[in-house]
């Protein structure tokens, strides 16, 4: 795990994680956590990973100092000779030209990455949260509780991850950016619960829990500060892939008709899935700039996401 | 193994009855209720109450379940209200479309992504692995109806390689015998329209064999790398072992079961990128139907059959893929 990717989740959670790191490990060696993290800091592909993800939340960050004009506001420049067949391009002014309501592209292409990062942070976060309660539930207790829960991942599962949140989105009664969180969020909480069970599983053999449990340590403690901490590792790798999927998630969301309906919104899945396909044929810039962005964002979380799983697999361990 | 079957087919049932529990209470909590989804906000109390009565919804919810269970296993999931056909004609109209689409795009991926994957792990580290490596991540980073719209826009816009959309061209007469129009053409000896049927499958075949095909591109390359460094394929080579037998029976052989397992999983995943796939392309399968049905007013009948088909073909699906490990690691039939 980088140090950047634990910076992400703030200091305090940073220090417990390496502390917890540190009390599991072996006395005198070297933790798993830092051993990873000297890996990963030697890994090229994570430096690049974690460099476009640094950018990403850095342009989100500071939008409103690097965007040119306001992202919602429609400038007579440029509405004056919009029509459905031309939409003006690229002027000293609005350096990617307009977009179909006469709004300054770029700014609202920079601004996107705000809604983007929201939306993918949501998502995530969001699935994280029920998959790591579910499958903590499920690999601390087993018996029946295990067996209900898993029954009902293998019911979220049993569909397509889209169809699932095709279905989801359709259950709500209209839809809003909150439907399309949710959805893909839910689309990921059994991928979680399953992988936090199984490693919490592997934990309970383990003889490290073996020996808490022969020293008289509460069931609660083996499960909360034994079990649970060395298990996340990989959770906490899968949600940073997860995000990848998140994004081109709610981007084909949009593409279907069934995404954020605020056309106010700045957001890059809605920006290609609707005008950049509506207006592909007059101008396909549209979807490009926003496509683009969407799959270097992709990319970056997935190389970093990559890089961590690589460097926390114990067969690359020296 | 058949205790093995058996366990599963049941998990399967007791999987596929849950979902159709909760699309019974989904349907039932519709905002307004069924009947209000069926008839839409402006009827009158009078037709309201009628269709309750009709469609039983006045009766307690247990029996209601039974006759919903009832229904679906005799397969009658009532009229679209779309176009007032019965669910399961629509459904069976749009099923050939995607099936051949899907297989289209499997042996496109599989058939690609297999030796692909096997070379770049044999050339680790060379040129061709990077290359395919970087192909693969961005292949999982590139939004797929975005990727249709572009090959549409280069192939048919710019260069006439291929149509832009659509199953079949005007004016080709194609007997329909099984819905598979480049079978149907092949059958009937029409071989103008199976070429033109398959000049139309192409594009949105490769459309939806990206992603497939770069998880199955890695996930060989992995498996591969892994067999690579066993203690058995050196001991092949010690023996002398001409290359074609250790490649065949030590390598290959061993490293496909992982690869089975993505092939399985890419597959039963299809569905999620055929929805936009088929939308790139107007391509009239049950994924233009999944969107059809949503847009606007929804289907409900058509959604829910559906939802129960799809499950139905992803668990099944899952199921084939774990039981032909037997077949492929005789270790998983001792078992």
């Amino acid at each position: 795990m980088s140090e950047r990717s634990i910076g992400l989740l703030g200091e305090r959670k940073k220090a417990r994680l390496e502390e917890l790191a540190r009390a599991s490990a072996d006395k005198g060696g070297v933790s798993l956590v830092r051993d990873a993290a000297r890996r990963l800091r030697r890994n090229p592909v994570a430096i690049v990973g974690a460099i476009i993800v640094g950018l990403f939340v850095l342009v989100a960050a500071f939008a409103p100092l690097i965007a040119p004009h306001d992202p919602v506001q429609r400038f007579d420049e440029l509405t004056r000779n919009l029509t459905v067949d031309n939409i003006p391009g690229a002027s000293s002014e609005f350096p990617l030209g307009s977009d179909p309501l006469g709004r300054d592209f770029l700014s609202r292409l920079i601004y996107g990455s705000r809604q983007t990062l929201f939306v993918g942070v949501l998502a995530t976060l969001i699935g994280l949260a029920f998959g790591v309660v579910f499958g903590a539930l499920a690999g601390a207790f087993g018996g029946w509780i295990d067996v209900i829960l898993m029954r009902l991942t293998d019911v979220m599962l049993a569909l397509p991850s889209l169809l699932l949140a095709i279905t989801l989105v359709a259950m709500a009664s209209k839809s809003s950016q909150w439907t399309v969180i949710f959805a893909v969020a839910i689309v990921n909480v059994p991928i979680f619960a399953r992988l936090l069970r199984g490693s919490m599983l592997a934990q309970r053999e383990s003889d490290h829990v073996l020996a808490a449990r022969a020293l008289g340590v509460k069931e609660r403690n083996i499960v909360l500060r034994h079990m649970l901490p060395n298990s996340l590792t990989a959770v906490i790798v899968q949600a940073t892939l997860t995000f990848a999927v998140a994004i081109l998630d709610a981007a084909a969301l949009s593409f279907l008709g069934l995404g954020d309906p605020d056309i106010n919104r700045a957001e890059w899945g809605l920006m290609l899935g609707v005008d950049g396909q509506r207006y592909f044929e007059v101008r396909p810039e549209l979807a490009y700039y926003p496509a683009l962005a969407i799959i270097v964002v992709a990319l970056g979380f997935t190389l970093l996401g990559e890089a961590m799983r690589e460097a926390i697999d114990p067969k690359n361990r020296r | 193994m058949l205790r093995v079957i058996v366990r599963r087919l049941l998990q399967l049932v007791v999987t596929l009855i849950a979902l159709s529990a909760l699309i019974f209470i989904w349907l039932r909590n519709l905002p307004g209720g069924p009947v209000d989804a069926l008839l839409g906000e402006r009827a009158t109390p009078e037709t309201r109450a009628l269709l309750t009565k009709a469609l039983g919804y006045d009766q307690p919810i247990l029996v209601q379940y039974g006759k919903f269970m009832q229904r679906i296993l005799t397969g009658d999931f009532g009229n679209s209200i779309r176009t007032g056909d019965p669910v399961t004609e629509v459904i069976g109209r749009a099923f050939p479309a995607t099936v051949e689409l899907a297989l289209a795009a499997m042996i496109i991926a599989v058939g690609l992504g297999v030796p692909l994957g096997y070379l770049a792990a044999r050339w680790r580290g060379r040129f061709l692995d990077n290359l395919t490596i970087a192909g693969t991540l961005l292949g999982i980073s590139i939004p797929i109806f975005f990727l249709g719209y572009l090959l549409k826009d280069v192939f048919t816009q710019n260069i006439h390689w291929f149509p832009p959309s659509g199953r079949v061209s005007t004016g080709i007469d194609n007997t329909n015998v099984t819905g598979f129009f480049v079978l149907d053409g092949l059958l009937t000896r029409e071989f103008d329209a199976a070429a033109d049927a398959l000049w139309h499958l192409l594009l949105p075949a490769i459309t939806l064999a990206t992603i497939p095909l770069a998880v199955i591109v890695r996930i060989t390359r992995a498996s591969v790398l892994d067999v690579l460094n066993e203690d058995y394929v050196r001991t092949a080579e010690a023996k002398g072992l001409r290359h074609r037998t250790i490649r065949g029976r030590h390598i290959l052989r061993n490293a496909l079961l992982p690869v089975v397992t993505a092939i399985g999983l890419q597959t039963g995943a299809l569905l999620s990128g055929a929805v936009l796939t088929e939308k790139v392309y107007n391509w009239g399968g049950l994924g233009t139907l999944i969107t059809d049905s949503i847009s606007g007013s929804r289907d409900y009948p058509v959604l829910q059959a559906l939802i129960l088909l799809a499950a139905l073909v992803f668990v099944v699906v899952n199921l084939l893929v774990d039981l032909s490990y037997a077949f492929i690691d005789p270790r998983v039939r001792v078992r």
